[in-house]
């Protein structure tokens, strides 16, 4: 190009308002994921491609490429990890298949000067950032949803997730300590549902004749439609069940609602917290201050969002949000 | 003299390193040479574990799980008590001989048997580290992250592996013995010699490198997780076999067995610099072993006609 053909470009560009380069324009982020294989681990990579693809169209960052390990395996995905420290990434965002078996991986990322975010999946290692989920907060808040709409207490149905795993464990713990604070409520009974419908809409109907009158029931998502239709094959008056943004509770909720005026809360993770992960990677490499231990927002659906939400969510999907800098920021301010 | 059977194994991998340093040159150092092996020292470790049992005549499905169980035994209980640690893993390698006489003396079909013991490996791992944590002893850590001057110590390991796994297997007594055990089972009872001893040997040899291998990861990985290694049951097969291996028994290469992991290793590394999709990933691994496999039957048409 000419000299006059760049002044040209220049002005053009200035003429138009081209957005303000970040420091962070020939930054490289790569997404390394463990597994692909349901609804929310694709509508994450969805949400990684439509916000990364304009940060590099922004030039916010030079590039952020996602890769996703063959088969769900810790030494797969370390040899990958490995690998993008070979291809001369700057951060590296990181979905693990361990909390622990990736530790060696990340901390020669680290050594390289790398940048090592992980969210969802998270390793211990030390020298890498987490965005973390509070799983025994959102315990605690269904329990607290339940005082504010049955101030009298009542009988609980708990839904556990998968037996074994950290998160049912973690859920389970708030929802405990939930009913600690209101000692009013009692659980009465508790199944595993394993988070799909199906596996607890009959665990539910297996425990239902042995169980008293159920005022509100509390579970972990991807569950509370099963629990929906094994009250209503019994021929027992539907409780307060918390719905976990899946499509097919939220479309229940919005027939019952509009049928008996139903109210309930329905919370879960978005999977875009993956962008807000890659948002969190762009501000260190921008050199701000960021704490180690960040905790993701809950994406909460209420009677006033119920419309909007259902609107959004692909059918068989879970509501989904991509976060933003600005979130990214509003995150980091709050973990100060 | 090079054996004709080694030839395409380092062929591959000496194309697949070309390939490599090609689309990635920033590979082509101290550091990059390391990053790029350095995780297929236990892979190795486990292959050549696989190939003694492969050479016996057997094949051995509780690779992985084994391995995990001895990763979640170092990174449990070895750095905190490191007597009882011992013992255990003492323990692994004879539970592995025993397998080998009991195979012997009932004449159980080795697949049925691993198999089973697969599940038994991988329960065991989950009791002894319920949730992934633990940590790597310090010597440990140190041997595997060692910087030693001039050549990465991934390259040295593997060296080492192949030639300690060569003396044992090729050129000591012991190891003809045993390549005769899986070649021809009935001259070695008509000749003397205790079967039943000789398979549990066997099997207390792949028992060994196994150890090693689970050692090995958890220098690298620095703890352990129940599910570490489940992947290295296939690796280390098709490593024996890409290395010129037979499932026939007693034909084995112990150089060629490193240098298939080193290239089942790289193949991945291959596929990610290529930016290919992950969808694709797979299926390009799979082709990848194909490959080299029906060149070797071309090599070996070639040799008949001879």
């Amino acid at each position: 190009m000419t000299r006059k053909g760049l002044l040209l470009t220049a002005a053009l560009g200035l003429a138009l308002g081209m957005p303000a380069l970040a420091d962070t324009a020939e930054k490289k982020i790569a997404l390394s994921n463990n597994y692909a294989g349901n609804s929310w681990r694709q509508a994450m990579l969805e949400s990684w491609a439509r916000v990364t693809e304009k940060a590099v169209a922004d030039g916010v960052v030079a590039s952020a490429d996602a890769f996703t390990t063959a088969e769900n395996q810790a030494t797969e995905q370390a040899a990958q990890i490995q690998n993008m420290i070979l291809q001369g990434y700057d951060a590296i965002v990181l979905n693990a298949a361990s909390p622990t078996a990736l530790n060696g991986a990340v901390k020669e990322a680290c050594d390289a000067g790398i940048t090592v975010v992980s969210f969802d999946g998270i390793v211990t290692e030390p020298c890498a950032w987490r965005v973390k989920v509070d799983f025994v907060k959102m315990g605690r808040d269904e329990v607290e949803y339940l005082a504010t709409r049955l101030p009298e207490g009542g009988n609980l149905l708990e839904i556990r997730g998968l037996a074994g795993v950290s998160v049912d464990d973690e859920i389970h713990q708030g929802i405990e300590e939930g009913v600690k604070a209101h000692p009013n409520f009692k659980i009465v009974g508790s199944v595993n549902g394993d988070w799909a419908q199906d596996v607890a809409q009959k665990a539910v109907a297996g425990i239902l004749p042995s169980l008293p009158e159920i005022a509100g029931v509390v579970t972990q998502g991807g569950d509370g439609y099963g629990a929906a239709q094994a009250f209503a094959a019994a021929g027992r008056p539907t409780p307060v069940i918390i719905m976990g943004n899946r499509q097919d509770e939220l479309k229940w909720w919005a027939e019952q609602r509009d049928a008996n005026g139903y109210e309930t809360v329905s919370t879960s993770i978005a999977p875009g917290v993956s962008t807000l992960a890659f948002w969190v990677a762009q501000q260190i490499l921008d050199g701000q201050e960021v704490p180690k231990d960040l905790t993701v927002p809950f994406l909460s659906v209420t009677q006033e969002t119920l419309d909007q939400a259902l609107k959004d969510t692909p059918e068989g999907g879970v509501t989904n949000v991509d976060y933003s800098q600005d979130d990214a920021k509003k995150v980091i301010a709050e973990s100060k | 003299m090079i054996n004709p059977r080694l030839l395409l194994p380092v062929l591959s991998l000496a194309v697949l390193v070309a390939a490599v340093f090609w689309l990635q040159p920033r590979a082509m150092s101290y550091v990059g040479v390391n990053l790029l092996f350095n995780l297929a020292v236990p892979i190795a470790l486990a292959t050549v574990a696989q190939m003694v049992i492969i050479m016996v005549g057997d094949i051995d499905l509780s690779m992985g799980a084994f391995v995990s169980l001895i990763a979640c035994i170092t990174a449990a209980i070895l750095p905190e008590n490191p007597a009882l640690g011992w013992a255990m893993l003492a323990g692994c390698v004879l539970t592995y001989a025993a397998l080998g006489a009991l195979i012997e003396a009932r004449q159980l079909p080795a697949i049925v048997v691993t198999l089973g013991m697969s599940f038994i490996w991988g329960g065991a791992a989950v009791l002894i580290l319920p949730s992934p944590g633990g940590s790597s002893p310090a010597w440990l850590t140190a041997i595997m992250k060692a910087k030693p001057p001039l050549v990465p110590m991934a390259i040295i390991a593997s060296v080492s592996i192949a030639a300690v796994a060569h003396l044992l297997i090729m050129r000591s007594g012991f190891g003809v013995r045993l390549r005769a055990l899986g070649g021809n089972l009935r001259a070695v009872s008509r000749a003397g010699r205790s079967t039943v001893r000789l398979r549990a040997m066997a099997y207390a040899v792949a028992g060994v490198f196994a150890v090693l291998a689970g050692m090995a990861l958890v220098g690298l990985t620095t703890s352990g997780d129940a599910n570490i290694a489940l992947r290295y049951t296939l690796l280390s097969i098709a490593g024996v076999i890409l290395g010129g291996g037979e499932f026939t028994g007693g034909r084995v290469s112990p150089i060629g067995a490193v240098i298939g992991a080193l290239t089942l290793t790289l193949a991945g590394s291959f596929l990610s610099f290529l930016r290919l999709s992950p969808d694709w990933q797979i299926g390009a691994q799979g082709a990848i072993l194909i490959l080299v496999l029906a060149a070797r039957l071309l090599v070996r048409r070639a040799e008949k006609r001879a």
